[in-house]
């Protein structure tokens, strides 16, 4: 667990780092190496790999537009999702996806922009295991401001009913953009959702990811049993806006001073210096998780961009008869 | 030789935000039932700064910030527009009404019809559209057909801050849904710098622009270029190279799509014969196929030839070089225009 956290924080950093290339002092969305938006999710790492430490490649994990760190934790291919995240042709998706549409169908991961959305489909897996009698279970990924959206509470709903083997995974961290979560809900802890479907819910505090691993082991088994979805809150701390760019100026001081406080990061070292780790291995784990990121973007950096004419390709796995995309395009 | 059409004269320069800004807040202190409802209008000021300081003047009541619940807080628009209040609520990204369209073509644009009248429904529905910033496909669409499509709203597309401006206040007096639609690149946000054209000058007191009513942003005689949003821009920049190798094009920014002004495009097509639409809106099914269709049954003898630059039929791609390829631009238009001439 400690080796993903690392790796995925210090993903985090370099991408930052990459993606402000150009763009300072004068932010400029179209300047610099990374194209897009960029949604970091630094400080959210336990919800990540406390749960993913359960799953194989079978099970399937949908992850909203903040998807760095759970990718990580699932085992997506770390060369090739940079290479997504850089725009090159040898990225997972040759490009056309992005940071936020990371897909990667050999370890069943998917991503959606679209708030709450990769809740449905991630019941449409559970759903498939199901009807296979396969154990594989799925994951949905949701932020706390998401589970006010019509599609995350009818996929609870559809997965109770159904018994399906499915685990939502809220990471409450507090903010959706600029909205507090006590300003969009009433309901403090989000894990109570589940009890209007009859299935369990439980709530981690304090961003603790032991906690979360001993959560989810019991949710994770339960749906492998046969036994149902279940639902688990994880308070994590977004240390960095919502977006690159974003200046926050909504948040209060006194929240942003305790974020080093928070982080789960020194404190997941002490707990294992505490269980007799010397500081020599833990810093071993780390520059292992240095030299594996740093190899990802060195690869990444050095992949070719995309050839234009590739954007009329695969819009469909078997394209119709007739006139191709590309001779009815704007470009003729 | 060509002359461009200026806008009200006025010294004072502000960006599209400002200027839509600026109506809002007219609206809002004539009419205690005009307020805006949205994911990050107040505290952050709209993502595009489409409601930027509106919460200093009005507070929370009045500039509320919603849950991410599309369907429900657009359904409440509908709601209470229906009781007489005067709403505009903004979707965030005009890509995300799939989660809402219920409440968007079923609701808000039928409810008028189907009561005989009995209800009216004035709402603006306010989103951002357009991609050029490498966002990918879920978040860069225009869907301006697809609005226009589905009877019952009207459709909105500002070019330029006086546009915009006399637009919104035209869109909040209407007694009827008005989606409007602002494309990012338009406002004159920090971190997404615009090109020139959309910053003009902007007549300080309020003052409507009717629905319907094209306006010709170029004047030339030898090809028609119909367009709107960002891409009248575009299409400006076109006329002036081709006007170094002697073509003279005009230039109709459409301004609403529904009602749709098929006059004003259809006199200039008479005069030049030629007509290029350019859309950054997928090619079928959409504006393009439209006017050129409305020109063709108007007066099929006007039309000597015809082209249509749009977004191919593919989902916005992410990296820069597939985008480019995809988006027209100010050469795609030059090479249609290049083209119906020959
Ligand atoms: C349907 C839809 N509505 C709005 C948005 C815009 N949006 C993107 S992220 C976000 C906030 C999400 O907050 P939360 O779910 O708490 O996740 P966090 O960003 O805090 O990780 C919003 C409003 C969207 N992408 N999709």
């Amino acid at each position: 667990m400690y080796s993903d956290m690392v790796t995925a924080r210090h993903y985090e950093e370099r991408l930052q780092e990459e993606y402000l290339e150009g763009k300072q002092p004068k932010f400029d969305i179209s300047a610099g190496p990374i194209p897009g938006e960029l949604h970091l999710a630094a400080g959210h790492e336990p919800a990540a790999v406390g749960v993913c430490q359960h799953l194989e490649d079978e099970d399937t994990v949908t992850a909203p537009h903040r998807p760095h760190h759970i990718a990580i934790a699932k085992g997506v291919d770390l060369k090739r999702m940079t290479a997504e995240i850089f725009g090159r042709e040898t990225g997972l998706s040759k490009g056309k996806g992005g940071h936020m549409h990371l897909f990667d169908p050999e370890v069943n991961f998917a991503c959606s922009g679209i708030i709450a959305q990769g809740a449905p489909p991630a019941v449409g897996a559970a759903l498939a295991a199901k009807k296979r009698n396969s154990d594989a279970v799925a994951v949905s990924y949701l932020g706390e401001g998401a589970i006010n959206q019509g599609g995350f509470l009818e996929s609870l709903n559809l997965a109770a009913v159904q018994n399906l083997p499915v685990v939502f995974v809220i990471e409450d961290n507090d903010w959706a953009i600029s909205m507090p979560k006590g300003r969009v809900t009433d309901v403090s802890d989000g894990s109570q959702r589940a009890s209007g479907f009859e299935m369990p819910g439980e709530r981690i505090d304090h961003n603790d990811p032991v906690a979360v691993y001993e959560a989810a082991e019991r949710a994770v088994g339960r749906a492998r049993a046969g036994n149902g979805p279940s639902l688990i809150e994880v308070q994590v701390h977004r240390r960095m806006g919502h977006f690159m760019g974003d200046a926050q100026g909504y948040r209060p001081d006194e929240e942003m001073e305790k974020l080093d406080e928070l982080d789960p990061i020194p404190r997941m070292e002490e707990r294992l210096r505490a269980a007799g780790l010397d500081d020599e291995r833990i810093e071993s784990l780390r520059d292992a998780a240095t030299e594996r990121v740093e190899e990802a973007i060195d690869w990444a950096k050095d992949q070719p961009q995309p050839d234009p004419e590739d954007a009329y390709e695969d819009v469909f796995t078997n394209p119709p008869e007739g006139p191709a995309a590309a001779e009815t395009g704007g470009d003729d | 030789m060509a002359k461009a059409r200026e806008p009200e004269q006025t010294d004072r320069e502000l960006t599209m935000s400002r200027a839509m800004v600026e109506a809002i807040a007219t609206e809002m202190r004539d009419d205690e039932e005009v307020f805006v409802m949205g994911e990050d209008v107040a505290d952050y000021g709209g993502i595009f700064d489409s409601t930027e300081g509106l919460l200093e003047g009005f507070g929370h009541e009045r500039i509320m910030d919603v849950p991410i619940s599309e369907t429900s807080f657009i359904g409440a628009g509908v709601g209470a527009a229906q009781q007489g209040m005067r709403p505009i609520v903004e979707l965030m990204f005009s890509d995300f009404f799939g989660v809402c369209m219920d409440q968007i073509y079923n609701q808000m644009a039928k409810n008028t019809y189907m009561s005989g009248g009995g209800v009216s429904v004035p709402m603006v529905l306010m989103t951002a559209v357009g991609g050029d910033y490498n966002d990918a496909a879920q978040h860069s669409q225009t869907l301006y057909g697809t609005f226009a499509h589905l009877p019952g709203m009207k459709v909105v597309v500002p070019s330029t801050a006086h546009d915009a401006k006399g637009l919104m206040h035209s869109a909040v007096r209407d007694d009827d849904p008005v989606v409007y639609m602002f494309h990012k690149r338009l406002m004159g946000i920090g971190w997404m710098p615009a090109p020139d054209g959309p910053k003009t000058g902007v007549p300080e007191g309020d003052y409507t622009i009717p629905f319907g009513e094209a306006d010709v942003k170029r004047e030339g005689s030898d090809v028609t270029v119909v367009t709107l949003g960002l891409h009248v821009h575009r299409a400006l920049d076109a006329a002036e190279s081709l006007a170094d190798e002697g073509l003279d094009a005009e230039v109709v920014d459409l301004r609403t799509l529904v009602p749709l002004d098929i006059e004003t495009v259809l006199e200039s097509v008479q005069k030049t014969g030629r007509l290029v639409v350019v859309d950054e809106d997928y090619r079928s099914f959409g504006v393009t196929g439209e006017i050129i269709a409305s020109v063709a049954e108007s007066d099929l003898d006007a039309l000597d030839a015809v082209e249509r630059v749009a977004m191919p039929d593919v989902p916005i791609p992410y990296a820069r070089p597939l985008e480019k390829e995809v988006q027209p631009d100010a050469t795609d238009i030059e090479e249609a225009v290049r083209s119906v001439n020959e």
